[in-house]
């Protein structure tokens, strides 16, 4: 200290130096087109070509806006209403709204039922994705959701899907009480009085099919936007943890485990998902027995788990391995066992860096429900390309059908794209 | 330090190696290793880079598995058990050269986590137990911040805290000053030697040659996988009885 004082040279102010406004164009609107617009006269063309591109689409497209129909019954009628003008013809979305929300055959009646499902889904996955921020207490409504969501939507006597869950709980008791002895025994203990539950549930359900039952719905009626939501969440919600199971077994030890895993996973990746749709919808019903009905939508949705569940290991397994050895060892030296460690340690940690490439196959797998309009099935794109396009009345309808229908899936991309990175800084902790 | 060195060590036997062999595929990293620990001995053990010191001590609580002769910790034998395994390793605490904290836990779940989960304390409890041992290596107003926010020589305390929690009978130590500034070095060797005083048995390979000095009973040199020498800190310094033992003590206290 005293020594660097010591070689400078002596130097004491005795005049304040007044506060100065900065000059002119070193803010403001100048300033910032000046840096970030014509910075150079390359980037002065690439913006002068910019806006006028801009100033085309929207001269071009605004009158389309502007004089859109909303209320007609054809397309006939849109065009005399318009009368020559360029105009969108948005009456389609208007008539057929129901249409593309929930299918051509959904009762009309039963209209509440899966909205009143929508809007449960968003409270019971609120406590979820808020980390801790609401009560607890909401989390018996997660639980019970699913059951209840089934409930709404297929109808039927409440006493399936109160079975159903009774069958789970019950399950999971014997389990958290054997497994203290010993894992396997606890897993197949909770297996088997879970079974035993629902089949003597099987007999309550057939006893009593009028017990605060709603109308049954079958699963070739469900359709529109409401059908890939379905799927979507379904399909997300079990083929996440599908996915982690199947990235610890490809790190597994056990040989058997392991080569399960990767051929699984490697099978899967190999294959396009619209052939496992097709199968799905065809060569499935060759192995089972004649006569038995397997649900189409249980098989979709089968298969469109394991193909993002084998996505989604891999993404898993890219989060395991960039965790260094020493948080292994760590956990391993402080006397926790497998189960502990992953739990506690390992996949908190791994599964944050997973976050960004999870998110994006459950965005990739929620746009591609629109694939089971493929194999027939009447989700908003087989709505449209289906019964709307091709009924008499909105014969050669385009923009206006697939517009709205991107908007539905962008809405709902972009929120779960915008929730991830919300996540992505609450879990930033490690400050590096 | 005559006075530590005179500290009691028991008759009881903590460790007891016996003709243990490891190899790495092909390569003999250890070779017919026997070392006996009483309980309360202080052992340092030190030796060139590629030696197996680290493979010693990690073999120990079974970080590494040995392929030949026998391990028997406080009693316990290992063996390829998972039981067994889990036993040694909640009665074996270890530090590490990088301290491998937890990162997206704080410092107070760092050290509640294990005694919760293994031991089966009720929470309170444990937080008790690790503010406890936080205040003992002087952090205590630190709980509550994670470990990225900590320099390195408070991470390292931590991490000894931790282990601490888990009230092991033998601590492990691996180079736990290698990777730290200077000024750090000296904080941690504080709380080691505060550890060693209370008459822990431990086990640490470093290259803090004060350190052996002050509190071991025993240094260890190491070399090619094998023990090379053993003696009373005073006399493997002064009195060096291998070429290997003398030209690696010129090298480190040569300069
Ligand atoms: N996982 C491994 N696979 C193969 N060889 C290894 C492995 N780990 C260590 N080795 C080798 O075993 C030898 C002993 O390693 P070890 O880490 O025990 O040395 P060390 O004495 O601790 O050295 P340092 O002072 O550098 O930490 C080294 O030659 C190393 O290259
Ligand atoms: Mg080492």
């Amino acid at each position: 200290m005293s020594d660097t004082h010591a070689q400078s040279v002596a130097f004491v102010r005795e005049t304040e130096i007044p506060p100065a406004p900065p000059p002119e164009a070193q803010s403001g609107a100048v300033r910032w087109m000046q840096q970030n617009l014509f910075s150079s006269v390359f980037n002065s063309i690439l913006t002068v070509i910019s806006f006028t591109f801009i100033a085309w689409l929207v001269i071009n497209v605004y009158p389309w806006f502007a004089n859109g129909i909303w209320q007609a019954d054809s397309i006939r009628e849109c065009r005399e209403l318009l009368d020559g003008k360029t105009g969108a013809c948005f009456a389609v979305l208007t008539e057929r709204w129901n249409q593309l929300l929930f299918g051509f055959s959904y009762p009309v009646e039963g209209y509440w039922r899966p909205t009143t499902a929508f809007v449960l889904l968003l409270v019971s996955i609120a406590p979820v994705l808020a980390r801790g921020r609401l009560p607890n207490a909401m989390f018996i409504l997660t639980a019970i959701y699913p059951f209840l969501a089934y409930w709404l939507i297929w109808g039927g006597t409440i006493m399936t899907p109160v079975v159903a869950l009774v069958g789970f709980v019950v399950g999971y008791m014997a389990y958290s009480r054997l497994v203290t002895r010993s894992f396997a025994m606890g897993a197949f203990g909770g297996t088997a009085a879970a079974i035993v539950t629902w089949y003597l549930g099987g007999f309550l359900v057939d006893a009593m099919p009028n017990f605060l039952a709603l109308a049954e719905v079958p699963s070739r009626s469900m359709g529109g936007f409401m059908l890939n939501l379905i799927l979507g969440t379904v399909c997300v919600s079990l083929s996440i943890p599908l996915g982690i199971l199947l990235a610890l077994g490809r790190q597994s030890n056990m040989p058997i485990v392991k080569g399960i895993c990767v051929v699984f996973i490697e099978f899967i990746r190999g294959v396009p998902l619209i052939t496992l749709l097709f199968v799905a919808n065809v060569v499935l019903a060759y192995f089972l027995p004649p006569g038995t009905t397997f649900d189409l939508i249980l098989r979709v949705i089968i298969m469109i788990t394991m193909f993002s569940a084998a996505y989604i290991a891999e993404v898993v397994r890219g989060g395991l391995a960039a965790l260094p050895r020493g948080q292994y060892e760590a956990a391993d030296s402080l006397g926790l066992d497998y189960p502990q460690a992953m739990r506690l340690i390992i996949l908190p940690q791994a599964l944050k860096i997973s976050i960004p490439g999870i998110v994006n196959v459950a965005v990739g797998l929620f746009k591609d429900t629109v694939l089971v309009s493929v194999i027939s099935m009447f989700d908003t794109v087989g709505m449209i390309r289906g019964p709307i396009q091709q009924s008499t009345n909105w014969l050669g309808i385009y923009w206006e059908l697939f517009g709205f229908a991107a908007l539905l899936f962008f809405i709902v991309c972009y929120s779960i794209s915008q929730y991830s990175q919300w996540l992505e800084r609450q879990l930033q902790t490690d400050h590096r | 330090m005559t006075e530590n060195t005179a500290m009691q060590v028991s008759e009881e036997v903590a460790i007891e190696i016996r003709n243990m062999n490891k190899w790495y595929g092909t390569f003999h990293v250890l070779r017919d290793i026997d070392l006996t620990v009483q309980r309360g001995e202080r052992i340092v053990i030190c030796g060139p880079s590629g030696s197996g010191k680290s493979t010693l001590i990690r073999c120990i609580n079974a970080l590494e598995e040995h392929q030949k002769g026998s391990i028997v910790v406080d009693g316990t034998v290992l063996s390829s058990d998972l039981k067994n395994i889990d036993k040694i390793r909640s009665e074996v605490g270890m530090c590490f050269q990088h301290f491998n904290l937890f990162p997206h836990l704080t410092i107070l779940e760092n050290c509640t986590l294990a005694p919760i989960w293994v031991r089966k304390t009720p929470k309170r409890e444990a937080e008790e137990t690790a503010m406890h041992f936080l205040e003992k290596v002087k952090i205590p107003d630190q709980a509550n911040k994670y470990p990225g926010q900590l320099s390195g020589g408070q991470q390292q305390r931590v991490a000894i805290a931790r282990s601490l929690c888990m009230r092991p009978r033998i601590m492990l130590f691996d180079e736990p000053t290698s990777a730290l500034d200077p000024e750090m070095i000296k904080e941690v060797l504080d709380t080691m030697i505060e550890l060693a005083e209370e008459g822990m048995t431990m086990l640490c390979v470093t290259h803090e040659m004060g350190f052996a000095r002050q509190v071991a009973n025993r240094v260890i040199f190491m070399d090619a996988g094998q023990i090379v020498e053993q003696n009373e800190p005073e006399e493997f310094f002064n009195n060096p009885q291998s070429d290997r033992t003398k030209l690696f003590l010129s090298q480190i206290l040569g300069h």
